[in-house]
């Protein structure tokens, strides 16, 4: 790294003679850059790199940290040079987890021709849409927290995996590693034996429904009943009630913090003090307030292990913190984090002798494949399927108002 | 049998906030046959106004004293709706009372996006899910095993209150006589001497106070409420209109009260259970449709002028 910013700032320094450039920000205190200053050479244009995450709706916190994590990888990046010759753009598109507005924001995207690769989405849902537009037109796209198994290996998944687009890569684990790591702590570790499971409906609520049955029969637990609540719904005293008499004694729920957080606390004043368990996408401190005092005790589990507790993490807590002190990152800001360098990164390789065109698409994407590289979530790399090397879970609990991991791990797969 | 109570007790609740919406409907309906789409939202509208009265107005602390600050709110939340509700009817409806009966209809889905998106960008923290108070009003009645949530009581009984004072109301009252006379034929009814402006102007009212109403009691009972409530309950509101009769108060209640315990009793008994609950509502609504088109309680064939 070192290296290239040395070079890179000799580049700059020359190109700084035949041109002083636009880019003339002045931010005192970073004088990482002996010679050149902030300056890089970026006379051969513009390239963008474009998220899609929902920055409106319920999934707000987790999209903003996202698209604030790319933005710091993207700023980073162009502090130090590290794509020669080109100045990197963040370009966020907003999906309001719908996959209609994905597929727009995906097609607007993709007809630019300098947007090098999409960072993005954060629901399985609407990656589904987005992945056949940008494999289309070769675009690179990494997530940072999509876990539907089947986006990389095809419905079969668990049988007969298929890689499906060979632009698509994550960098976290999936629901078929989430459900049974779920499994094996709520039956195992908390001795839930009686258990009733609840899904939204939605591709990455139902999936993660449907692994964490599996494990959780093949230890020995009873799944009372299976029920579904509707994406929209804020009353739940009809699914409340059918399980009820079932007399489980824990829930687990396939879905999001918006409606998981009134469900359980809604779950508690009928009457049923157990905890609600469920993925990643519960694990939000908007959870506990929406469930209120009746959460202590909820469990989740999560991709990635919390950033504060990750040596790697500590440098891009400190920048994050300065560069947007006022919004956190979130469950996925790590591997944004991550995602966005492998992509830079792999683009950097990419036109280290070449200039940006439609025909380095093919070099981009068989360069994120073999990315390999040490990030804020720990080792960042890409299997056969475009799916994480790096199987971190962790499973949270809620504590005074707030999700608290209490243990972590890779996945057994 | 505990279950089968405690269903309907469930149900019961969400067909009393249901018919509250419905009677806003039903009686727009009634009296200048628009179906007012944007009503759900006046609702969700009531709702996010008493929020904000407890959030801003209301003094710590009181915030505590439920008989203090449930008044205050559902107060706030129902002048609020009205408010939003008299703007509307001024500015979009008003203008187009003589155009074809669709321009009307859509303009009033067009009002329905607005409101729901101005509330999302205006107010502050609505792009997700937020809390609302109830912590002045928690616990349940046990009758047995079955639960019966306060709140949810409260809902009820405001629920079947309301619509009896309204039915006297316009069965009784000078307005009341004007209202059932506009509906009936407006141009006979200026005739008469009554102002149909002002009569339509106090239906909106009427329909968007129990709106606002339920919207503050729902909050109350369910704990959260965001910008999408008004929807869903608005499309169940409509289709308790419609199954009641539109047009008729009873009708929109008992519609109400119908779907309400078709969506918990389908979700605990019939195939499918929770997953197609919303799927039977439309069965029934379409089963009753069938045989009475003109609804539970509507009237057969009105001439429409």
């Amino acid at each position: 790294m070192r290296k290239k910013v040395a070079t890179a700032a000799v580049l700059a320094a020359g190109a700084l003679l035949i041109a002083s450039c636009s880019s003339n920000k002045n931010e005192g205190g970073s004088s990482g850059n002996a010679a050149g200053g902030n300056q890089c050479d970026t006379s051969k244009g513009t390239l963008t790199i474009g998220v899609i995450v929902p920055l409106t709706g319920e999934l707000t916190a987790l999209g903003v940290g996202i698209r604030n994590s790319a933005d710091l990888a993207v700023s980073q990046a162009n502090e130090k040079c590290t794509v020669k010759g080109y100045k990197l753009v963040l370009d966020p598109q907003d999906d309001e987890k719908n996959p209609q507005k994905a597929s727009q924001a995906a097609t607007k995207l993709s007809s630019d021709p300098n947007v090098v690769g999409v960072i993005g989405t954060l629901n399985s849902s609407t990656s589904q849409n987005v992945q056949p537009i940008l494999s289309n037109k070769k675009i690179v796209q990494i997530s940072p927290a999509n876990t539907g198994p089947s986006l990389t290996r095809g419905e079969q998944y668990g049988t007969a995996p298929k890689r499906q687009f060979e632009n698509y890569f994550r960098v976290c684990a999936t629901d078929d590693n989430q459900g049974p790591f779920a499994a094996k702590y709520l039956v195992g570790k908390a001795g839930k034996k009686k258990i009733a499971v609840v899904a939204d409906g939605k591709t990455y609520g139902e999936g993660l429904a449907n692994e964490f049955t599996t494990k959780a029969k093949s230890l020995g637990a009873e799944i009372v009943t299976r029920e579904k609540v509707g994406e929209k719904d804020t009353d739940f005293s009809g699914v409340i009630g059918k399980i009820k008499p079932l007399a489980p004694d824990a829930v687990y729920y396939g879905g999001e913090y918006g409606a998981a957080g009134p469900f359980s606390k809604q779950l508690k004043e009928a009457g049923l003090q157990i905890p609600l368990m469920g993925g990643d996408g519960i694990v939000d401190k908007t959870y506990a307030q929406l469930a209120g005092k009746a959460s202590e005790g909820d469990l989740a589990t999560s991709v990635g292990a919390p950033a504060e507790t990750l040596p790697e993490a500590k440098a891009f807590i400190d920048a994050y913190g300065k560069k947007f002190p006022k919004e956190g990152y979130s469950a996925y800001g790590t591997m944004s984090f991550d995602a966005t360098n492998a992509l830079i990164e792999a683009l950097s390789k990419t036109l280290a002798n070449a200039a940006w065109g439609e025909d380095q698409r093919a070099n981009l994407i068989k360069n994120v494949q073999d990315y390999k590289g040490k990030g804020a979530n720990g080792d960042v790399g890409f299997d056969q399927y475009g799916d994480s090397t790096n199987k971190l879970l962790t499973v949270y609990q809620v504590k005074d108002g707030d999700f608290k991991n209490i243990e972590t791990g890779q996945a057994d797969k | 049998m505990t279950t089968l109570l405690q269903q309907l007790v469930y149900g019961l609740i969400l067909g009393g906030t249901v018919g509250l919406i419905a009677l806003g409907y039903t009686m727009v309906y009634g009296i200048v046959q628009l179906i007012n789409f944007a009503h759900g939202e006046i609702f969700m509208v009531g709702a996010f106004g008493a929020l904000a009265t407890f959030t801003w107005v209301i003094p710590e602390g009181v915030k505590g004293t439920w008989y203090i600050t449930l008044p205050l709110m559902v107060i706030a939340g129902a002048v609020v709706s009205m408010v939003i509700a008299l703007i509307i009817e001024r500015l979009a409806y008003k203008p187009l009372r003589n155009a074809p009966r669709l321009a009307p209809l859509i303009t009033a889905l067009g009002v329905s996006v607005a409101l729901k998106e101005a509330v999302r960008i205006w107010y502050p923290g609505a792009t997700a899910p937020l809390p609302f108070p109830k912590e002045f009003l928690t616990g349940s009645i046990e009758l047995g095993s079955i639960l019966i949530p306060k709140t949810g009581l409260l809902i009820i009984v405001v629920a079947v209150v309301l619509t009896v004072l309204l039915q006297v109301y316009i069965n009784t009252s000078r307005m009341g006589r004007a209202m059932r006379a506009t509906a009936q034929d407006p141009d006979t009814a200026r005739l008469m001497g009554i102002n149909p402006d002002r009569t339509i102007v106090l239906t909106f009212a009427i329909g968007a106070v129990l709106a606002g109403v339920a919207g503050v009691l729902y909050g109350v009972h369910i704990n959260n409420i965001s910008i999408d409530i008004g929807f869903q309950n608005g499309i169940f509101a409509f289709t308790a209109a419609v199954l009641g009769g539109i047009g008729s108060i009873r009708g929109a209640v008992i519609g109400g009260f119908v779907i309400g315990l078709v969506k918990t009793i389908a979700g605990q008994y019939f195939p499918g259970g929770t997953q197609y609950d919303y799927v039977w509502i439309f069965v029934v609504l379409i089963a009753v449709l069938v045989f009475r088109p003109q609804g539970l309680f509507g009237e057969t064939e009105r001439v429409r002028a």
